[in-house]
């Protein structure tokens, strides 16, 4: 368990920093809001899915979207806007999608998918599935209106979703506390009836035992929603590929805290070396693979621009 | 089909049948919105439907028209077809985020890997004091936005026929219905058809000048024609029923014939649907062949609940033929046909 976590995490951390190095480029023709920091949070989730489990997620999805085996060419082809991009190059960073691996989608506007995330949850369980989704936001959307609609029906309806609130403390440069009198937002969701927990430190092994736990009981029938605030923390920028620090919103201090437990280097600690390298070459070899990939796709043709707008 | 569609329904009646019909030949279709399941049954419009398919595929929701709109996209994008009813179009502005951002926008900016088949049914309020935010037509938001389709019968066998097809297509429908179109009665065959977007209806032929009426305002434009016939000009009437995609080409052909036109809304004028008919049809006629052209809406103010001032705020049959009687004539006549109780032959039953 410990090789494949640290596989997911190192992964999508390195391609984060790869699309990072390759951003002053101009090769990338998207706003990318990296998950770098907030890997442990999508991967533990998505370690204890099942392939026909569906997840929802924000405009900051890069995790989310590789951890839940979202195709890593097509995500980089989608970023420099060609036309074998995940969304053929007209959804972008913000929109990644992957309908085989139950991507279903993402949003620029906060909050958004989180309804949709409920309201596939409605349907699987009208057509007696046992697949259960779970909906990523930040700890801004449980600002918005929308997030206590959602859970309400949710709850009400006992739907199988887990929510998974990606707590980082910050809407963009802004403080949670600037934002939010009480610092209680699993009592929020306990608010609207369901069990919410905080799980602390980016830490993986936990959010995949609780996930796994709760996806054991709603695929035994138990009603759901259950309720996750992970707290975590973005490294870089708000959008874009560097350091922010200098803003002055955030120090350098704090971030180090959070770089001193960052999973990743935990992890690395108690692999065998040679395993270690073995899969840090594997994702080397896979990420240069999907940006020659992204390099070599072609443009959309001219005509791409009217089409799929409507169905018929 | 001849020997059906002499029976008649309401149009409520028609919304109900075209439901309850949808509903039994396709198990993914559900219904829901606010009171859908209540005693009031949204005028009787969904009346039956819960004892039939149950309450998992009908029923009332909590007063989350943002989450409940984004729950109908997402029950969409995994297979169901939602019919989603606001008893009132004002209360759509609590949604507009999901059905501007997603519904419309998900084809497309998912590359066209997903579809988003809901139906958006609401209801245009007049009369009776409904006042500011019980009475807007704001249907034009939806036309200007990629992605949606918009629908607005005015006859009890369109309010059918569109909204099977409304179910059945696979995209975004704003569905939208006039409460006092609700008490009309015609003829309606009990066997399921379709009205589908791309055609206009031409409601009465005539040579001197084109008049849109949409949504209620067909009915407005049908009576003012009556009018007009009594000072010898002849209107041809059109209802486009579907605003989105709109059928601009059979209203190009009327107003090529007649050289006039006079758009009437159920709405504002100012970047509404009539400003947009109005511009395709000059866009295409302008080097063809001279056309004269008038809008008529909703007065530019907040919709006022006391009759003495809301009877001025929205055109009618008088008001429309008297401004089409200066189109034709030209200048200002300041003609004004007598009320003739005759022409109100809208069965009006209030309050609500």
């Amino acid at each position: 368990m410990q090789a494949r976590f640290y596989r997911a995490l190192y992964r999508i951390r390195r391609i984060e920093e790869e699309i990072a190095a390759v951003y002053p480029t101009d090769k990338i023709k998207s706003p990318v809001h990296l998950s770098i920091g907030q890997e442990a949070v999508s991967v533990g989730v998505c370690e204890a899915l099942r392939p026909d489990d569906v997840v929802f997620g924000s405009y900051r999805s890069h995790a989310l979207y590789l951890a839940k085996g979202g195709n890593l060419r097509r995500m980089i082809a989608e970023l420099y806007g060609k036309a074998d991009g995940c969304a053929k190059g007209k959804g972008g960073s913000m929109h990644l999608i992957d309908i085989e691996a139950r991507v279903m989608g993402a949003s620029a506007v906060v909050g958004t998918t989180i309804p949709q995330a409920v309201g596939f949850a409605y349907a699987l369980k009208l057509q007696r599935k046992d697949s259960v989704v779970a909906s990523f936001f930040g700890d801004g959307a449980v600002d918005e209106g929308v997030f206590h609609e959602s859970l309400n029906f949710a709850a009400l309806k006992g739907l199988p979703i887990i929510f998974v609130c990606e707590n980082n403390r910050y809407a963009i440069h802004t403080h949670q506390s600037k934002r939010q009198k009480l610092d209680n937002i699993c009592d929020r969701a306990r608010a609207h009836g369901l069990p919410a927990e905080q799980i602390p430190n980016n830490d993986v092994q936990r959010i995949y035992e609780r996930i796994s736990q709760s996806v054991g009981q709603l695929r035994a029938g138990s009603p759901g929603p259950f309720f996750f605030e992970c707290l975590t923390y973005r490294l870089k920028e708000h959008v874009g590929p560097n350091d922010d620090f200098q803003l002055g919103y955030r120090t350098r201090e704090e971030a180090e805290a959070w770089v001193k437990s960052d999973p990743i280097e935990q992890l690395r600690a108690h692999l065998d070396a040679a395993e270690r390298r073995r899969i840090e070459m594997e994702v080397e070899d896979e990420i240069k693979d999907a940006f020659v990939f992204a390099e070599q796709s072609p443009w959309p043709e001219a005509a791409e621009l009217y089409t799929d707008v409507y169905g018929e | 089909m001849a020997s059906e569609t002499k029976r008649e329904l309401s149009y409520i009646d028609a919304v109900r049948e075209a439901t309850d019909q949808e509903m039994a030949r396709d198990s993914s279709v559900i219904l829901f919105g606010l009171d859908v399941d209540d005693p009031k049954a949204i005028q009787g419009t969904t009346r039956g439907l819960l004892e039939k398919f149950g309450p998992e595929r009908v029923f009332g929701t909590p007063l989350s028209e943002d989450a409940m709109t984004g729950v109908a996209i997402g029950a969409a994008l995994a297979g169901l077809r939602p019919i989603h009813v606001h008893i009132r179009m004002d209360f759509l502005m609590l949604a507009m985020n999901q059905l501007i951002n997603i519904a419309a926008k998900s084809r497309y900016m998912y590359g066209g890997q997903v579809q988003v088949p809901i139906v958006v049914r609401s209801m245009i309020g007049k009369s009776w004091g409904q006042g500011a935010q019980h009475s807007q037509g704001l249907y034009s938001f939806f036309m200007h936005v990629p992605g949606l389709k918009v629908v607005a019968p005015t006859t009890p066998y369109d309010a059918k026929g569109c909204l099977v097809h409304a179910i059945r297509d696979n995209d975004p429908v704003m569905y939208v219905e006039h409460r006092i179109l609700h008490f009309q009665r015609g003829p309606v065959p009990e066997t399921s058809y379709t009205v589908k977007p791309g055609k206009a209806r031409i409601t009465a032929n005539g040579s001197d000048v084109t008049l849109v009426g949409i949504s209620y305002m067909q009915v407005e434009c049908l009576r003012a024609r009556r009018y007009l016939e009594s000072v010898d000009i002849d209107a041809e009437v059109i209802d486009p029923i579907w605003l989105s995609p709109l059928d601009i080409d059979t209203i190009v052909e009327s107003v090529r014939k007649t050289g006039r036109l006079c758009v009437v809304d159920n709405g504002w004028s100012a970047c509404g649907a009539s400003a947009e008919i109005v511009a395709l049809v000059i866009e295409r006629l302008q080097q063809i062949r001279p056309v004269v052209v008038r809008r008529l809406g909703f007065a530019p103010v907040t919709c006022p609940p006391t009759p003495i001032l809301e009877n001025l705020y929205y055109p009618n049959a008088s008001t429309i033929a008297s401004a089409v009687y200066d189109l034709v004539r030209g200048g200002d006549n300041g003609w004004m046909p007598k009320e003739r109780l005759d022409l109100q032959e809208i069965q009006f039953r209030g309050p609500f």
